[in-house]
């Protein structure tokens, strides 16, 4: 413990923290846009929508072993202490930053830099923002709650993205910004992590921008499916809320 | 070949600076960059103004003492070349030259372009170095070392602690000069018995100095006069993790009572 | 003056090793007693510096640049030689002392000279040792090559870097020791006079470059370590800040001086372009061993390079030489160079350079061959002229690189002022008329690493610690001495820069004290320098104060010091009437143009005393004797 703490007060292991936390977030990335692909496969039965399905056992995740819900919890606690980690890092590791040239250049050429690395802490920012804005859409409610049924994913999906398309283009330009931010970060964790070396780097450089691209348009296939109109309409509500009561 | 240059003057450390513009007129393209503010510096004296002080020593690019930040890149903008070594032939005719002393909170301004960079002789001082003091020594040839495995020490070994990598990376991290250090002597079988110890002290007393932290930008090897990789970045990282996750904490504190 | 070197007696090959076992010694709970000050972080003062602390000695360590490891051992290129004997080539610790001693001229110690030689293995071990990173051979041992005018591969190197690697490992021992708090480092510290009690070395006056504030600095020793001479031609190989002060201002305090007229000149920089050049970049010298130098046969050659046929190229060097060819020692190159260009044979606009070829080399070994071993050096000259030397020739031209010439010392490295020790390129003893490729480093490391950390002890133990502090009159004394001329400086306010008058008597120094001189031209510098002083003391212009940073009163205070100088060394240019090594005397020639040397009356070094700027020095001659190798004319011909 004590040498996580040590590690922890150098700049170099905040970047580690950063970097592991990240690829923490990174796969959980990955799985959610699994889930979120399930929007686009049929109804295992009438009226209730795969994704649904899948959200169902997401809760149900771990049972009878674990209490209901408790493994969804687990990992929500376990990727927010990451978000957590990474976030108080980076922000201590900017203020550092920050104090390491007070003058700024009154001319400054970048010859390497790329804009995806120069604009990390504002597409971090930017993804913080959009986070808490996602969880109170989509998980808690709050936003819009009058559209929102608590577990109806594809019907609330349909009513954000199919009836309100401000929700739509914000959710891909969001995506933008995370794919930007992806695009350095899953690269530069390699560096931070020790792992990088000129023989993988153009490997590393080409994982990272696929793995970029690729959360960019499964990601966003789902706002612009429902946007265009050619998703098919959500099961109504009563029968949304007997499944609900199911479950 | 006329100029216009930008040059930021500051009396002392502490002291506030600002720009002053001054007129260079008939500069030979043959002539080097320093001998270009020599000739300004003659001018100012002999109309009576103060020259613009600015540090330089051995003028063929190797010792280091040279910096400026001219146009917004240090070094000026030809790669792999120090301040010394670039010459007018590489700025266009009539150009405004922006020419900034290093800029980083631990090398503070001295006088106008001179900085101190007493903090990387710091850096080296907690570490740098295979403790060996001077005497007779094993015959050189008895620990064979790959040839491949000294010219990548060498490549690291080369840095010339001018400090480019710091002006040019947008956090001032002093990562790259760090990490060369460190490199080089953790590629040869010289420097492995202290390899742990030293990257943690030298990279504790990086930290302390208040250099920005690396977020892998590449701006310090578009900058460095020697070209020196960035590998090395991620090569002391990987050092410095495993000598604070695995390697023995304080392994010389049981041997001090000896 | 007493001149008694001190040469201890016994048989050459055993003379170090006798003399080792009979110093005194300090033990080590007495060390830390003394105070030791080292002026100078090169490779002789970080290496003397770093090894007298890590013994128990409190170090004081002086350098002007901002950082010890900025000192211009750093851009040393080619290699340093040492005889190990890698190559089965015959090389051995005699044939090192023979390459000197005949590269020298005969114009050195014979017991130093063995010495270093004997020396210059344990060099190669305490770097490696240190992790210097020495090329090496694909199965993992050191490589070495050939370098300038001798007969075995010898000489070990880091790419082009050689310098810069052996001065970071010294550096690195000195930081060791600034950690462990056993050195204390003054950097941006410019001595300015040696303070001398009873008639021994006791401290150093010391002004901050950054506030001009001067400091005294007691001591049980004073080493200087502080370079060479070469600035006095304002262009050279020198570092811009390199400067003769620290030994000008001991000489003045009482050390000799010794054979100040023996300078190197290479032949290998790349040739001046304009009039505001500030310094003059060297190539290295190994560029001789497969480039090779030529002159339009014709004075009036208008073809380019490339329509030149090989009929109308002279390749002088080849054809005058024929068993060396282009790696004839440094001062047969650089006179040949001069010799030609004074024909009208020289290339570039001004006239003045000859061409280093690598047409043959590159057809003959091929594109890759000659890039593994020339590339950086290739880079370098594109990136200063913007021409490739892959497409066309160099130029090269002679530049004034290294100074054999020095402050006396005696066997054990000390000066004529008991305490006073010089180590080196600032001491004279090791390099004669004319210094080997490869070996100035190894005599730096030489002195700094094994000599000087031993003699040292053996002056120490004859006195007691500690017992002049910078209370005592004499360092005030001194301290006003340093002020009043600082402010006189500043107070001339004439018209001239500082730089003005430096690349004047540059060009004078070149044109009458260069590579060749004669009587006329010694005479003519002897009267003209006086008057460039004079007129340095009335037209000097220096904008602003001594308490801030001002770099043209550092370099006032320089150059004042190289007026004074240059005198000195023109003075011991004419008293030399004989040609011997880098010193040629038109006078004194072979019927081919070569030095003649005159063994009877001049194998003596050449010691000068200071007796005051009024009165003329006076010269005292140490003889030299030649048992180890007979006394033998140098023939590079056959």
């Amino acid at each position: 413990m004590s040498r996580l703490l040590s590690l922890y007060r150098s700049t170099l292991g905040k970047k580690a923290i950063v970097a592991v936390t990240g690829v923490a977030m990174l796969v959980f990335l990955v799985l959610h846009v699994i889930g979120n692909l399930k929007a686009f496969l049929p109804d295992p039965q009438l009226g209730v929508p795969d994704i649904d399905v899948y959200s169902r056992y997401l809760r149900s995740m771990g049972t009878p072993l674990l209490p209901h819900g408790a493994a969804l919890w687990a990992i929500r606690i376990v990727m927010l202490v990451a978000l957590a980690l990474h976030v108080v890092c980076v922000v201590k590791l900017a203020r550092i930053n920050h104090a390491a040239r007070p003058i700024r250049y009154h001319r400054r050429r970048f010859v390497e830099a790329t804009t995806a690395a120069r604009s990390m802490l504002v597409t971090g920012a930017i993804l913080l923002a959009f986070l808490g804005f996602h969880l109170l859409q989509f998980t808690t409610g709050t936003i819009d709650s009058e559209r929102f049924v608590e577990g109806a994913v594809y019907a609330n999906l349909y009513r954000a993205f199919h009836e309100v398309s401000i929700f739509a283009i914000g959710y891909v330009l969001a995506m933008g910004i995370l794919a930007t931010h992806v695009y350095h970060g899953a690269w530069s964790l390699f560096q931070s992590l020790g792992y990088d070396r000129p023989d993988r780097n153009p490997g590393l450089r080409a994982f990272a921008l696929l793995l970029a691209l690729g959360l960019f348009v499964t990601f966003s296939s789902v706002p612009v499916a429902f946007f265009s109109g050619k998703m098919p309409v959500p099961p109504d509500s009563k029968r949304v809320a007997a499944v609900k009561g199911g479950g | 070949m006329n100029f216009v240059l930008k040059i930021w003057r500051q009396e002392g450390t502490g002291s506030g600076g600002a720009f002053s513009h001054y007129e260079v007129r008939d500069v030979e393209p043959t002539v080097s960059f320093l001998e270009m503010l020599d000739t300004l510096n003659e001018e100012l004296t002999e109309s009576g103004q103060e020259p613009v002080a600015f540090d330089s020593d051995c003028r063929e690019g190797i010792c280091g003492m040279c910096s400026l930040v001219i146009n917004g890149q240090p070094h000026g903008p030809i790669p792999g070349t120090t301040t010394c070594q670039l010459y007018m032939r590489h700025f266009s005719d009539g150009e405004e030259i922006t020419i900034e002393p290093w800029r980083s909170s631990a090398f503070p301004v001295l006088r106008d372009l001179v900085v101190d960079r007493s903090a990387f002789d710091r850096v080296m001082q907690a570490g740098g170095y295979v403790t060996v003091h001077s005497g007779p020594k094993p015959e050189p040839n008895s620990i064979p070392i790959e040839p491949e495995v000294a010219e990548e020490a060498l490549d690291a070994a080369c840095c010339i602690g001018c400090g480019a990598c710091v002006a040019a990376c947008p956090n001032g991290a002093a990562m790259l000069y760090t990490s060369a250090k460190v490199s080089h002597l953790a590629l040869l079988p010289q420097g492995q018995p202290e390899r742990y110890a030293r990257v943690t002290a030298m990279v504790e007393q990086m930290e302390e100095e208040g250099f920005g932290s690396c977020r892998n930008y590449a701006e310090c090897e578009a900058a460095c006069p020697k070209e020196i990789s960035i590998k090395f970045i991620g090569r002391m990282n990987r050092d410095y993790l495993r000598a604070a996750l695995r390697e023995p904490i304080n392994p010389r504190g049981k041997m001090e009572s000896q | 003056m007493d001149l008694d070197a001190r040469i201890p007696s016994a048989p050459i090959e055993f003379m170090w090793d006798t003399h080792k076992e009979h110093l005194r010694l300090v033990g080590p709970r007495n060390r830390p007693k003394y105070r030791i000050l080292v002026v100078g972080s090169g490779l002789a003062g970080a290496s003397a510096a770093a090894s007298m602390a890590a013994m128990g000695y409190r170090v004081d360590c002086f350098c002007f640049q901002d950082s010890p490891r900025r000192a211009h051992s750093i851009a040393a290129q080619g290699g340093i030689n040492a005889a190990k004997d890698y190559r089965n080539d015959g090389d051995s610790i005699y044939r090192l002392f023979y390459d000197t001693q005949k590269g020298g001229d005969y114009r050195s110690r014979e017991a130093n000279v063995w010495r270093l030689a004997e020396l210059s293995t344990a060099i190669i071990d305490q770097a490696v040792a240190q992790g210097v990173p020495f090329a090496r051979e694909y199965g993992g041992l050191l490589a070495n090559r050939s370098f300038g005018g001798v007969l075995v591969e010898r000489t070990f190197y880091c790419r082009g870097e050689t310098g810069q690697q052996l001065l970071l490992g010294a550096c690195s021992a000195l930081a060791e020791q600034i950690h462990a708090g056993s050195v204390t480092m003054h950097t941006r510290s410019e001595m300015l006079d040696v303070v001398v009690i009873d008639g021994r070395a006791r401290g150093i006056v010391v002004r901050d470059l950054l506030t001009g504030k001067l400091s005294s600095h007691a001591a049980d020793a004073v080493v200087l370590a502080t370079g060479g001479y070469s600035n006095v031609y304002y262009l050279s190989t020198n570092a811009k800040g390199c400067n003769v002060t620290a030994t000008w201002r001991a000489h003045k305090r009482g050390a000799g001086f010794a054979n100040p007229c023996f300078n190197q000149i290479h032949p290998t920089c790349i040739p001046v372009a304009g009039e505001h050049q500030s310094k003059l970049t060297l190539m290295s010298e190994s560029l001789r061993n497969d480039g090779r130098i030529w002159v339009p046969r014709q004075a009036s050659e208008s073809r380019s390079v490339d329509e030149i046929p090989e009929s109308d190229r002279y390749y002088y060097l080849e054809e005058r030489y024929p068993r060396f060819g282009n790696l004839v020692p440094r001062d047969v190159a650089s006179r040949n160079a001069k010799e030609v260009c004074d024909q009208g044979l020289g290339v570039g606009s001004s006239g003045l350079g000859v061409y280093l070829d690598f047409r043959d080399a590159i057809s003959e070994y091929g594109h890759d061959a000659i890039g593994a071993r020339y590339e950086n050096l290739f880079e370098m000259y594109e990136r200063i002229t913007g021409e490739s030397p892959w497409n066309a020739p160099m130029r090269i031209y002679p530049a004034p690189h290294y100074t054999m010439g020095g402050l006396w010392v005696d066997y054990d490295l000390m000066t004529t002022v008991p305490g006073l020790f010089a180590i080196g390129e600032a001491n004279f003893s090791d390099h004669g008329a004319n210094r080997l490729g490869a070996s100035s480093m190894m005599q730096c490391l030489a002195d700094g690493y094994f000599i000087v950390p031993l003699t040292i002890g053996d002056y120490l133990s004859r006195h007691p610690s500690g017992d002049v502090t910078t209370d005592h009159a004499a360092f005030s004394d001194s301290e006003t001495e340093v002020r009043d001329r600082t402010e006189r400086l500043l107070s001339i306010q004439g018209t001239q820069t500082v730089e003005s008058l430096h690349r004047e008597l540059g060009r004078l120094m070149w044109q009458d004290c260069g590579i060749a001189r004669n009587a006329d031209g010694l005479s003519r510098a002897l009267d003209e320098i006086p008057k460039l002083r004079e007129r340095f003391w009335n037209e000097l212009r220096i904008v602003g104060s001594g308490e801030t940073l001002n770099q043209s009163l550092e370099h006032a205070g320089r150059l004042a010091d190289f007026l004074e100088f240059a005198e000195l060394m023109c003075r011991d240019a004419l008293v030399r009437d004989e040609s011997c090594g880098c010193h040629f005397r038109e006078e004194h020639q072979t019927s081919e143009g070569e030095t003649l040397r005159n063994d009877r009356d001049f194998s003596h070094v050449s010691v000068w005393e200071h007796r005051g700027m009024d009165h003329d020095p006076k010269l005292h001659r140490e003889a030299l004797t030649f048992e180890a190798l007979p006394l033998a004319q140098r023939n590079y011909k056959t």
